[in-house]
């Protein structure tokens, strides 16, 4: 494999694991703080449907942006709702919401476009278009690094710089502020918290709609970014992955990075079968690539390797004693 | 029982607004709608045109799942409607369980055989007029690679990719044709994202022409290709307006050619195995006015000449379903 191929299956893996680190950023927010989120597909969905809706209405892509990001607040707080307020079934209330994006975005985009479930294509303003970083074009000829800095880091649209920056300002919120700490401590044990005067409640409803704007993020940038309009069931299963790769990554930001750029370059790898039978010298089945990521997950949760231990107040509704 | 009521009520509405008027022809889309922008729309616009020319009037239902297949079928033959045209080929098993109990009428399903005395099976040979786009690619073709993305691995799409690599290597005997496909569920349809990814992974690879098979991935394919600067080919219907000048031709289904006609026979439908192909104008390629500059007169030539031998029938295609293999490329 020469050293183009690698630099494009690299850059390959940034765009691909984008949409999966900021659906696991919000994932982590969500589960860290004791709300299981299965509904995170369904929220990209619903945030790429809006997101193109608005930005092909109003031709201004930032717009769209903002309405993908409430499209998936909305929901978010259905889930809150449910879970939270109502003590439902946390899971299932994920499944509802996967469903209910599923359907109501096709069925709202057939009704406003009349285009089968599509919306208009985007173009110009109204999508988001790859920035270039200072000296990209200057370096471009300098041999390792000029490639290098051209082609993997610069030539990226703003949500890409964005997702990879929420890693350290999602480490630095949980582990550095108290409102990360309580938020932590409210996904292990709401009680000793809610003992400590802080509303349990509002902790993990302001974790859901943190969640909310994450996955409105991530499907905005599949939407806008690295398509150009909405087309029906788009997020495909991305929401699942991210969702692995949080339990991969064992809930911690640091670690999801990497489960997302390794799940990401498993992506980009699946693309490329002549370069694995090239390398390997023997044809490689391409679903076998595309189940890695579940199997591997499977692994560690089996406890293979390392323990992956989901916080202890997870997936329980919180009820105050009396 | 609440449920079983909404249904109930449902299905009388759907029954009431259904096929009203009897002894007009009926059609049924598939899932997805009439304005798809694909397959749906094109046997849309077949009906239209029939009425349009004919004055006549048609009885026509979106179904919304699979649920209401059957009954939407027995519903339009209750109601007199004849004949009864479906489009897609999931129609094929309640067609198959319904035909029998009404032998007065006739049915005409595209994209399936199904077996029965009153019903006309129109299959499209993919691979004629995937050929004749292959053989565009290689002409258009500067590096001399060109290369095929496909929705879901099947045989029908495997068909259309094996048509096009032996198109392409009959203008060019050393032209590289990549083919890949987005994945082997149905989720491979709907999946742009992948369809960019691929679509960028083949340029590396050196290709300058794609030609995307794909369903609503295929969405994705020709965005990114006309983000990159390289041609594309469209599928089903005709796409060259979706990114002008930027779709070299799109391999065209006509779909409307096969529901006009099914119309026009009537109540005296011929039944039967009815193939359309590049003879009887059932595929073919794309030329308007959004890709008028991109067709060169040699290609059209070529390409004209290619579509006269298939029809008489001293140039044959090999068919990737016939025997499951491709003289041309490997998978």
């Amino acid at each position: 494999m020469d050293f183009a191929t690698l630099l494009q299956m690299l850059d390959a893996t940034v765009r691909l694991a984008t949409p999966l680190l900021l659906a696991c950023l919000a994932g982590l927010f969500s589960e860290r703080a004791g709300i299981f989120d299965i509904g995170l597909e369904g929220k990209m969905l619903a945030a790429a449907f809006l997101s193109a809706a608005i930005a092909a209405v109003s031709g201004s892509v930032w717009l769209g942006l903002f309405a993908g990001i409430g499209a998936s607040i909305a929901l978010s707080i259905i889930h809150g709702l449910a879970s939270i307020t109502f003590r439902g079934n946390q899971l299932i209330s994920g499944v509802a919401i996967n469903f209910l994006a599923a359907g109501l975005t096709v069925v709202i985009a057939q009704s406003w476009f009349a285009q089968g479930g599509r919306t208009p294509q985007l173009s110009g303003g109204a999508r988001f278009n790859p920035i270039t970083l200072p000296f990209a074009e200057a370096l471009r000829d300098v041999p390792v690094i000029g490639p290098i800095y051209f082609q993997l880091i610069s030539g990226h649209t703003p949500l890409v710089y964005l997702a990879i920056l929420m890693v350290p300002i999602t480490w630095w919120i949980l582990y550095r502020t108290r409102f990360g700490l309580r938020l932590r401590a409210v996904g292990e044990n709401p009680a000793a918290v809610d003992t400590a005067g802080v509303s349990v409640i509002g902790l993990r409803y302001a974790a859901v709609a943190i969640c909310g704007v994450l996955c409105g993020i991530a499907g905005a940038y599949l939407a806008t970014a690295l398509q150009a309009g909405f087309v029906k069931d788009m997020s495909a299963g991305r929401g699942y992955i991210a969702l692995a790769a949080l339990i991969f990554a064992k809930w911690r930001p640091w670690y999801a990075l990497y489960a997302c750029l390794l799940f990401g370059f498993l992506q980009a790898l699946s693309l490329r079968p002549d370069v694995i039978t090239r390398a390997l010298n023997f044809q490689v089945n391409g679903q076998l690539l595309d189940v890695l990521p579940y199997i591997l997950t499977v692994v560690i949760l089996a406890g293979f390797v390392g323990k992956a231990i989901p916080p202890r107040a997870g997936g329980e509704p919180y009820v105050k004693e009396r | 029982m609440t449920l079983m009521k909404t249904f109930l009520g449902a299905s009388a509405a759907l029954a009431l607004t259904a096929g009203s008027v009897a002894a007009d022809p009926a059609i049924l889309f598939d899932l997805g709608g009439k304005f798809d922008k694909s397959f749906n729309e094109s046997a849309y616009n077949g009906a239209q045109r029939w009425a349009d020319e004919t004055g006549g009037s048609y009885a026509e239902v979106e179904i919304q799942s699979d649920a209401q297949r059957e009954q939407a079928i027995r519903r339009f033959a209750e109601s007199g409607a004849n004949p009864i045209v479906m489009a897609g080929f999931s129609w094929a098993t309640p067609l198959a369980e319904v035909a029998a109990d009404y032998p007065d009428t006739k049915f005409a399903i595209i994209d399936m055989v199904v077996e029965a005395p009153n019903v006309r099976s129109v299959v499209f040979n993919e691979h004629e007029g995937s050929y004749l786009v292959g053989m565009m690619a290689a002409m258009a073709s500067e590096t001399g690679t060109v290369s095929f993305i496909g929705g879901m691995d099947i045989p029908l799409i495997r068909k259309f990719a094996c048509g096009y690599a032996e198109g392409a290597k009959a203008v060019n005997p050393d032209a590289t044709v990549i083919a890949n496909m987005a994945g082997t569920t149905p989720a491979a349809w709907n999946d742009p994202v992948k369809g960019s990814e691929l679509t960028l992974a083949q340029i590396s690879q050196g290709s300058d022409v794609v030609f995307a098979a794909a369903g609503g991935t295929g969405v994705g394919v020709l965005q990114t290709a006309a983000d990159e600067d390289i041609l594309s080919i469209g599928v089903d219907a005709n796409q060259n307006y979706l990114h002008p000048g930027e779709v070299l031709t799109s391999m065209m289904k006509r779909v409307d050619n096969a529901v006009y006609e099914a119309m026009s026979q009537g109540e005296d439908l011929e039944v039967g195995f009815n193939v359309m192909g590049v003879a009887n104008e059932g595929v073919g390629y794309a030329l308007d006015e959004f890709n008028a500059e991109l067709v060169t007169d040699e290609m059209k030539a070529a390409v004209d000449a290619a579509a006269a031998e298939i029809a008489s029938g001293s140039l044959s295609v090999h068919d990737y379903t016939s025997d499951e293999s491709c003289p041309a490329l490997s998978f």
